[in-house]
């Protein structure tokens, strides 16, 4: 047996599949915002969704968590299977599903209150009750998000004092606090400046290892930084899903080179 | 269209990466026309011209670095840039290559020269046309022109192979005219270096249209 054949042999297993869609279509009254829909986002990595704006990217991220229900005239057909379980079927519990699945939106939004109450908030909500058990969650959570050396002298202040960049990061330690498998982020860096979205950046890259992240995102240099795959939705229809390194340098659809190179439209 | 600045910005360097090829190219033919009349102020003017052509190369990879920070291009229009910054250096190499055979010519000066150097004149020939093609297929992103180069290249491989040769058994049988013989065939290597670098530029081309890295100089 040649080398050659030796290594191919030895490719690692395929990841977990921790979404998969299929034929997912969604309407909003009578616009059908999302076209048969069919992706399979592996745990453990980071997928980006790119595409201009009403391309159905925010929407079908809101999907995944069931947000989107929220909206009265929202009908889907087709399936989302979350681990292997269809989580449109209405007997799955979207509470569990909120557990699983944490979610960072565009804008921070701490809640008002200290920066410590933030973060325990959701573990209080499950149950746990001890000082010091809630303690270790803060700080552990803190320190995952990149932000303890930044404010654990400041645990009691109102949350509401810390810049952009930080309660955006607290957002996130609020999310991980709850341990959940997946994190959506919704354009969690376009209110961020530069450096707050570097440090979200790596923040991202780090918590890869332990959580599967799906971000939207509008910067496509941030898609090409941080994603193992990425998505181009265009019109409610996914045009193409690759790697990131090749959507990025030799995309196969013509739609998706003019729109990574700005000739769109 | 949108980004219709960033076009006009690509054009522009297209434009003087053709200005560049012009320069080199004219001083390969100066060089050679300098050999053919053994002609040493013809020599010594290709050595003199050959900082424009440096200072071109500057001017153009200057202008694609600036761009490839402000736009921040991806795909085929970071390929585009990325080629002609090594295009240009190939073209830089191939206006050296022409110095050289200028100061061989200088070496050589008013000694007889063997049949051979119509042999080498022959070949420079295809070079000249090596540079017009890669030229065209640089600038239309032509990959039926940048193949061709390669199938040329493998000619001119042969022709510099097959004038060695002949050189060497002259030199035996004429062991007063090595010295000058040895200039012709350095001259001849400058050619077939030169064709090496214009193959590169075809690599280049077909790499920028394809996406796929491939080796013609093999």
């Amino acid at each position: 047996m040649s080398i050659k054949e030796t290594d191919q042999n030895n490719t690692p297993n395929p990841k977990n599949i921790v979404y998969d869609t299929q034929d997912l279509n969604l309407w909003y009254g009578e616009t059908h915002a999302l076209k048969n829909i069919n992706l399979s986002i592996n745990e453990k990595e980071i997928t980006a969704i790119i595409g201009p704006s009403g391309c159905g990217k925010s929407t079908y991220l809101k999907t995944l968590n069931r947000m989107v229900e929220m909206v009265p005239s929202v009908r889907t057909s087709g399936d989302i299977k979350y681990n292997g379980k269809s989580i449109l079927d209405r007997s799955f519990k979207v509470e569990d599903l909120r557990t699983r699945v944490g979610m960072v939106f565009q804008k921070p939004n701490p809640f008002p209150k200290s920066v410590y109450e933030n973060v325990a908030y959701g573990p209080k909500i499950h149950g746990i009750r001890d000082k010091k058990t809630l303690d270790e969650i803060v700080e552990k959570s803190l320190k995952d998000a990149f932000i303890w050396d930044e404010v654990k002298d400041r645990l009691k202040e109102n949350a509401y004092g810390l810049s952009g960049g930080q309660q955006q990061r607290l957002c996130i330690a609020r999310t991980l606090a709850i341990e959940p498998d997946v994190i959506l982020m919704d354009e969690p860096t376009s209110a961020l400046d530069p450096i707050s979205t570097l440090k979200v950046e790596e923040l991202v890259q780090n918590l890869k290892e332990n959580y599967s992240i799906i971000i939207v995102t509008h910067n496509m240099q941030q898609a090409a930084r941080i994603s193992d795959k990425t998505a181009f939705f265009l019109n409610g229809e996914v045009v193409e899903f690759d790697e990131t390194e090749t959507l990025f340098s030799n995309p196969s659809d013509k739609r998706t080179e003019d729109y990574i190179t700005g000739r769109f439209g | 269209m949108v980004r219709e600045n960033f076009e006009d910005k690509l054009q522009e360097l297209k434009d003087q990466v053709l200005q560049m090829n012009d320069m080199a190219k004219s001083a390969i033919t100066r060089s050679l026309i300098a050999l053919d009349q053994q002609d040493e102020q013809q020599a010594q003017a290709v050595i003199d011209h050959d900082e424009e052509i440096n200072k071109m190369e500057d001017e153009i990879n200057d202008q694609a670095i600036w761009l490839i920070a402000s736009e921040q291009p991806v795909a085929k229009d970071l390929r585009r840039l990325v080629i002609t910054l090594k295009a240009t250096n190939d073209i830089e190499r191939i206006g050296d290559l022409a110095v050289n055979i200028a100061k061989s010519v200088k070496r050589i000066g008013n000694a007889e020269l063997p049949q051979e150097k119509q042999d080498v004149l022959n070949t420079a020939s295809i070079v000249e046309q090596m540079l017009d093609l890669v030229i065209d297929a640089y600038l239309e992103e032509d990959l039926e022109k940048a193949f061709e180069i390669s199938r040329i290249d493998d000619q001119v491989d042969n022709q510099y192979g097959d004038s060695i040769q002949k050189m060497l058994k002259h030199m035996t049988k004429h062991p007063d005219e090595i010295s000058s013989i040895t200039q012709l065939a350095f001259i001849s290597r400058y050619l077939e270096r030169a064709a090496d670098h214009v193959t590169n530029i075809a690599e280049g081309i077909i790499y920028l249209v394809k996406g796929k890295h491939v080796d013609l100089n093999n």
